[in-house]
């Protein structure tokens, strides 16, 4: 029965969802009376600050209007409820192994521990869309119930444009990917017990992902509502900007988390392979990117107006068109889901009815958008447009190298691939120019900036970075131009983006600047991680004796023994390696696995953290005289790398709550005030 | 006011995704026919000979498809799934007297037989492939993959993946007109 | 940096600077293509194109039965790489995925040097049980490689 209820539930949900649609048309349709007007003066207003939130409750509309806007909130909440139940009873089939269930047959098994039955139940497609639709509408319930600086009109449109969005995807859920669908017979057990799968990173990072991918329709939505009601503004774009940071928090944390799994679970040394799916998940990041920094344009000196209402469809539509990369099969990929080419045309269907239609409306209604301030080009405003160019440039970069393959072959029947060499070469000069700008933006005036003392402001961290270049080139082995450009930069982005800091209260600076220097630093840390992996690296491969000694890098690597091991699925060869570099020997245990069902052989890295970077060991087969191959590396601060990744999401936090904060305050003072 | 000013430049955009729309539906179009992928419809089956799968069966030689009567070739695996999912399928095949013939992919013989035990054994000949070998030179690159050959041994259709009972009719009508 | 944009212009001004930026990137993004994209090929197509050594290429085709010989460090071995009609000799050091073995197909990563030897930087374990890169397998059906006898069909 459960899974009976859950398909009911998520009918209701869709049922509700149309109604939220049709109410949304409804009441845009009723005859204004206050609130257009209202909103055209709003985004007419020059000084951003001075306009204020226009949000009274349904008011401004007709009586009718006011009745059916009543409706829309209660009705986008009990959505959210539905789906979230329907979601829930489907992790419970999953807990209780119902194998009377289609999916639960396909992707469980009654041997699996707990967490990966639990994890199981969004392994798979079904399962992930039905996540990915549960987190659809609890982002449009909690607009309803959270969004209140918003004119009213345009809160409606765009729980509208929620709708809109989460109807298709609840029709390719019932009609193409039903996850409660029964099996008769029940199976007699499972088939998921795939052992590779079985993997805390793999479990939680899927979640993570998929709340910063969905989270930006909201941005998607804001987007349409304020094409709809014309109403783009300073208010709009303040309303806009948490959902978007959160949405972006998430995106960051979970590619960061993504590329510290794929280094130790591949046993390869690499953190980033430019792998389709890793590819799918970057171009959101970097759209939401470039969104979150011309929404700040837009909110703070109303400026960049059409441009962030296209960032905000752009940014989602990349979620959508990385899902549908990875879902359709048409790229062949490490971590694709399974093919079904049917499932990619209804797919490409929504992308083609979302994105398309989003974007005819932005032709049409965007000229009718009323320009923004202006500004000088040496100014925030200037630094910014520089920051989203060259972020929507890598952007394309990375879109065509992935897409690539696949036009060619279409063209001309050619296959190739594109790697990291067109990557790192096409898109890593750009970043090194991206970081740049970061550096020098915040230290900018907004509006109007004079050469000189920007200069002055800039020479600090110029400095450092000719100083880091110069003692790079003296004392470090001779690296590469790309890694030697990063590496000398990275120092002059954690002075620079600190920079901002000085000479204030720094009791009394704000959060949001906290987390934007936070940010900013992450980035700084994370690149100087990505220089020193690829300038320094120390790779070793060879097949040694057991007791003979390995030196890489500063680490003398001992293989102690060669010892045969055995698990629930699998046999290994468990090699123990005793590694110093000149204190206190350590062990570390790399192991060649053999699993029997499906027959894969893995091999188990084991990586020795440091604080100034890991060694990363990895055994091979057995070659002739009893020797075993070994891989090792010494790779000086590579985990910088994920450190960055986590205080650039940590900065992102900090901005959220600061601006949280402040609006809360301004609320505060406008009751106090009114 | 800016209505009139340089209104193509606003569909810019749009053209972008349509052209991105258009790579998707040549790339979605391409795993859509089978016909395309591939490219030994049409070909003589290269020569082979395969020895039994498993005990108490024969094994299996391109000699056997030149018969005169078309045949059905089935590649699968004990260790795949969606093979014991088609199982069903080949038994109903085989009971309206169509020649099945099997090649067993990287199998093992006492797997091989505990799989004809638990669901069925359609087969009239399987052949053991342990090096993927013939698999590649028939032209499949997965298990399971059905060919309709013909009595002079020419590869008429490829059906990739498990035949469901909605594939049936393709695959009938494929061997009615090999015949 | 420029002066004072035309106030007048500036939308305009930064709209055209976007679509100048996009197609900055199409035109990046090619030229890179054009010097890395790594090119699949067969045994047959390196015999006729007499490929430049150092360009990063993707070889497939099907391991030589008889044609793996470790070299004494251990971990190098080299091996033929063959589409039926020509054949490619290729090293590679590392350690390599489990299902390579004589009589199977691989595809490797690397370049050329100087002799016409092939030099892999990595060789893909892609070829398990479910999966196969749809290279390998559309490539070896144009050169019919078992027995049928070599067509050596050109690829497109």
């Amino acid at each position: 029965m459960i899974a009976e209820a859950g398909l009911v539930a998520l009918w209701l949900g869709a049922a509700l969802c149309a109604l939220q649609l049709v109410l949304t048309i409804l009441t845009l349709r009723t005859p204004l009376v206050l609130s257009e007007v209202e909103g055209r003066v709003a985004s007419a207003s020059p000084g951003a600050r001075a306009s204020t939130s226009l949000s009274t409750n349904g008011e401004e509309m007709g009586p009718d209007g006011a009745m059916l806007a009543k409706a829309i909130r209660p009705v986008a909440v009990a959505q959210g409820l539905l789906t979230c139940l329907a979601f829930a009873l489907l992790i419970l089939l999953f807990i209780r192994v119902d194998l009377s269930v289609l999916l639960v047959a396909q992707n469980d098994h009654s041997e699996k521990p707990f967490l990966y039955r639990f994890a199981a139940s969004w392994g798979n497609h079904e399962g992930s869309m039905l996540m990915w639709v549960s987190i659809l509408s609890v982002a449009g319930a909690a607009v309803a119930v959270l969004e209140r600086r918003l004119n009213e009109r345009t809160l409606i449109a765009t729980l509208g444009g929620q709708a809109a969005i989460a109807l298709g995807f609840y029709a390719f859920l019932l009609f193409a990917s039903n996850p409660f669908a029964r099996l008769t017979p029940p199976a007699m057990e499972g088939q998921g017990l795939n052992p590779l799968l079985q993997d805390p990173g793999l479990a939680f990072h899927p979640p993570t992902l998929y709340i910063g991918y969905v989270g930006l329709s909201v941005a998607f939505s804001f987007a349409i509502g304020a094409l709809v009601t014309r109403d783009v503004g300073p208010a709009f774009a303040r309303a806009m900007r948490p959902w978007v940071l959160g949405a972006w928090i998430f995106l960051t944390i979970g590619i960061t988390a993504g590329s510290y799994w794929a280094y130790y679970e591949l046993g390869w040394g690499g953190w980033w392979f430019w792998d389709p799916v890793e590819n799918a998940s970057l171009m959101p990041w970097l759209a939401a990117t470039a969104l979150l920094h011309s929404v700040t344009v837009l909110a703070t000196r109303d400026g960049l107006r059409a441009w962030t209402v296209m960032l905000g469809v752009v940014a989602f539509s990349m979620s959508m068109v990385g899902t549908f990369l990875v879902r359709s099969g048409i790229l062949t990929s490490v971590h694709a889901f399974a093919v079904d080419p049917r499932r990619g045309s209804f797919l490409l269907a929504l992308l083609a009815l979302y994105i398309g239609g989003a974007l005819v409306l932005f032709a049409l209604r965007v000229g009718t958008v009323r320009e923004g301030s202006r500004f000088d080009a040496l100014s925030r405003e200037g630094a910014l447009v520089l920051n989203n160019l060259l972020l929507t440039v890598i952007l394309g970069i990375v879109l065509v190298g992935t897409l690539y393959p696949l036009i060619l072959e279409g063209l001309t029947g050619d296959k190739l691939s594109v790697g990291p060499p067109y990557f790192n070469s096409a898109a890593g000069p750009l970043a090194l120019l991206l970081c740049m700008a970061m550096v020098a933006g915040p230290l900018m005036r907004w509006r109007r900036e004079d050469v000189r003392p920007l200069l002055r402001r800039l020479a600090p961290a110029a400095a450092l970075v000719v100083v880091a270049l110069i003692a790079i080139k003296l004392f470090a082995p001779p690296i590469g131009l790309l890694p030697l450009l990063g590496l000398g930069l990275s120092f002059g982005i954690g002075l620079g983006s600190i920079e901002p800091l000085f000479g204030r209260n720094l009791r009394r600076t704000p959060l949001f600047t906290w987390g934007m220097v936070v940010a900013h630093f992450g980035i700084g840390v994370a690149l100087a991680g990505m220089a020193c992996d690829s300038a320094f690296t120390v790779e070793k491969l060879v097949a040694a004796s057991v007791g003979e000694t390995i030196p890489v890098g500063p680490w003398r690597v001992k293989l102690a023994s060669v010892t045969p091991g055995f698990g629930p699925n699998w046999t290994s060869m468990e090699s123990t390696l005793e590694v110093e570099r000149g204190g206190a020997p350590r062990t570390l245990r790399p192991q060649a696995r053999y699993y029997w069902a499906p027959p894969t052989e893995t091999s188990e890295s084991a990586i020795l953290t440091v604080w100034n970077g890991q060694l990363y060991t990895v055994l091979g087969s057995q070659a002739e005289g009893g020797r075993w191959q070994l891989r090792l590396w010494w790779k000086p601060f590579v985990t910088l790398i994920w450190a960055g990744g986590g205080l650039i999401g940590l900065g992102g936090f900090l901005a959220l709550i600061g601006r949280l904060l402040r609006e809360r305050r301004s609320a505060k003072n406008r009751e106090l005030y009114a | 006011m800016s209505a009139r000013r340089r209104p193509w430049l606003l569909w810019v955009p749009l053209l972008g995704f349509i052209l991105l729309a258009t790579i998707f539906v040549i790339g979605l179009r391409k795993p859509d026919d089978p016909s395309i992928t591939s490219k030994m419809i049409g070909e003589t089956i290269p020569a082979f000979a395969l020895p039994a799968a498993t005990a108490g069966v024969q094994g299996l030689a391109s000699a056997d498809l030149t018969t005169g009567t078309p045949h059905l070739v089935n590649i699968f695996a004990s260790w795949c799934v969606p093979c014991a999912g088609e199982a069903p399928q080949l038994e109903a095949l085989a009971r309206n007297g169509v020649p099945i013939v099997g090649i067993a992919i990287r199998d093992r013989p006492d797997d091989v037989a505990g799989f004809l035990t638990r669901y069925g054994n359609p087969y009239a000949r399987i052949g053991s492939d342990t090096t993927s070998k013939v698999q590649i030179a028939i032209g499949s690159s997965g298990v399971p993959e059905t060919f309709v050959v013909d009595g002079k041994g020419v590869i008429r259709l490829q059906k990739i993946g498990p035949i469901m009972p909605e594939d049936m009719a393709d695959v009938q009508a494929a061997l009615v007109a090999a015949r | 940096m420029a002066t004072r944009m035309k106030a007048k212009h500036q939308r305009l001004t930064l709209a055209l600077l976007a679509v100048a930026a996009l197609i900055g990137a199409a035109l990046l993004a090619m030229s890179a293509l054009k010097d890395q994209a790594a090119y699949f090929y067969t045994p047959s197509d390196v015999g006729r194109d007499h490929l430049a050594p150092g360009r990063a290429v993707r070889l497939g085709g099907m391991v030589t039965k008889g044609s793996i010989t470790k070299l004494p460090d251990g971990v190098t071995i080299r091996f033929l790489v063959t589409d039926g009609a020509a054949t490619v000799p290729v090293r590679f050091s590392g350690i390599v995925p489990a299902l390579f073995k004589e009589g199977s197909g691989v595809v490797a990563d690397g370049r050329f040097d100087a002799t016409g030897l092939f030099v892999a930087d990595q060789i893909l374990a892609k070829h398990d049980e479910r999966y196969m890169p749809p290279q390998v397998a559309g490539a070896m059906h144009k050169s019919d490689s078992i027995e049928t006898g070599p067509k050596a069909k050109a690829l497109k």
